[in-house]
């Protein structure tokens, strides 16, 4: 019983993964890629940019980017400024 | 009369830059970039709200791309690695668009730039592509070292930014005017239309300008007024002012030909 519950558990941890998105924690289940994640926060079709790891993920590279577990993604858009 | 202004090879007829920041609401900011006539805007890069007003009207909608020349900036970026990361950011964002304005910031109290990360950061954003228009200290050394590094325009702060206090030291703009072949523009100071004139009599190519117009009474009016300013000291400058007299007055009417006086000339 309790093997299996330990089974499930880590069959299940292996199947999320742990991303912070714009300082948020987010659970999420692989496999995941850019263009994905930007559909699961309701955000396809805005104007944004992205930033993964440190580095940007071009538009045209959304759809081929795997998100990993522990990736630190930035998602931004223009807002008004000086 | 063709007087344009020319950065990084671009010509725009207006010289006076106008922030987005600080409007009630995207409306208001439409009609005073429209009432200023400038044709480049400031932006600011931030996080988008994720799973908040999925219908909320974005900036770029207010002031299309297509219209109004982008200038995004790195502003409450406190090194060079948050700057250059930012504008990359921006790049991404604006569909490769590399026409950049570069401000690190020294301490959120004065919002004085910080030299060294701006410099560091410069020479990367240079590296990359970018063409980086500068806020930076009014100090004609580093304004020439900013030159040196291939930025497209220095814009030293005339008093800091959101002060409103005006063109405090005439002296250092015009010595970064004189230090630099680029183009010099007033970022941060300027708190109403006499300052924006002062800035473009010193012989300054633009003024950057925006918590001087958002924070006005009626902003759309100011932005007009600011539009009127800018070129009234631009042509006040190409002109050529009259020099300055010190302790004696010159009638402006002919002494010649004068009636005969009543009484016996004044001593």
């Amino acid at each position: 019983m309790n093997y299996t519950r330990g089974l499930s558990a880590s069959v299940s941890f292996l199947l999320m993964i742990q991303v912070i998105v714009n300082g948020a924690t987010h659970r999420l289940e692989r496999p995941l890629d850019v263009a994905a994640l930007v559909a699961r926060l309701e955000l396809s079709g805005k104007r944004i940019a992205v930033e993964r790891n440190g580095e940007i993920v071009p538009k045209s590279a959304h759809r081929t980017t795997q998100v990993a577990d522990g990736d630190r993604l930035e998602i931004v858009v223009a807002v008004g400024g000086g | 009369m063709s007087d344009k202004f020319v950065v990084a090879g671009k010509a725009f007829s207006s010289r006076l830059l106008i922030g987005t920041g600080k409007y009630k609401d995207f409306a208001q900011t439409r009609a005073a970039v429209e009432a200023s006539g400038a044709e480049i805007v400031t932006v600011a890069i931030r996080r988008t709200n994720i799973g908040q007003n999925a219908n909320e009207p974005s900036l770029l909608e207010a002031l299309p791309p297509s219209k109004f020349t982008y200038l995004p900036n790195t502003a409450g970026c406190y090194n060079a690695e948050d700057a250059v990361r930012t504008l990359r950011l921006a790049r991404e964002l604006l569909d490769g668009h590399d026409l950049v304005k570069l401000e690190v910031l020294g301490d959120p109290q004065t919002l004085y730039p910080n030299m060294p990360e701006t410099l560091k950061a410069a020479e990367q954003l240079v590296k990359d592509g970018f063409k980086v228009m500068v806020y930076c200290s009014d100090d004609p050394i580093q304004a020439r070292m900013l030159q040196d590094l291939g930025c497209v325009a220095i814009m030293p702060l005339a008093s800091l930014i959101g002060s409103g206090m005006g063109i405090l030291n005439p002296w250092n703009v015009q010595l970064v005017i004189g230090a630099v072949d680029l183009p010099v523009i007033v970022d941060a100071g300027v708190g109403t239309a006499s300052d924006a004139a002062i800035a473009m009599e010193l012989g300054c190519d633009g003024v950057l300008m925006n918590t001087a117009v958002a924070a006005a009474r009626d902003p759309v009016m100011m932005a007009r007024a600011m539009k009127k300013a800018v070129e009234a000291g631009r042509e006040a400058f190409l002109a050529g002012r009259m020099p300055k007299k010190l302790y004696s007055a010159a009638p402006s009417s002919p002494n010649e030909g004068k009636i005969a006086p009543s009484r016996s000339k004044a001593a």
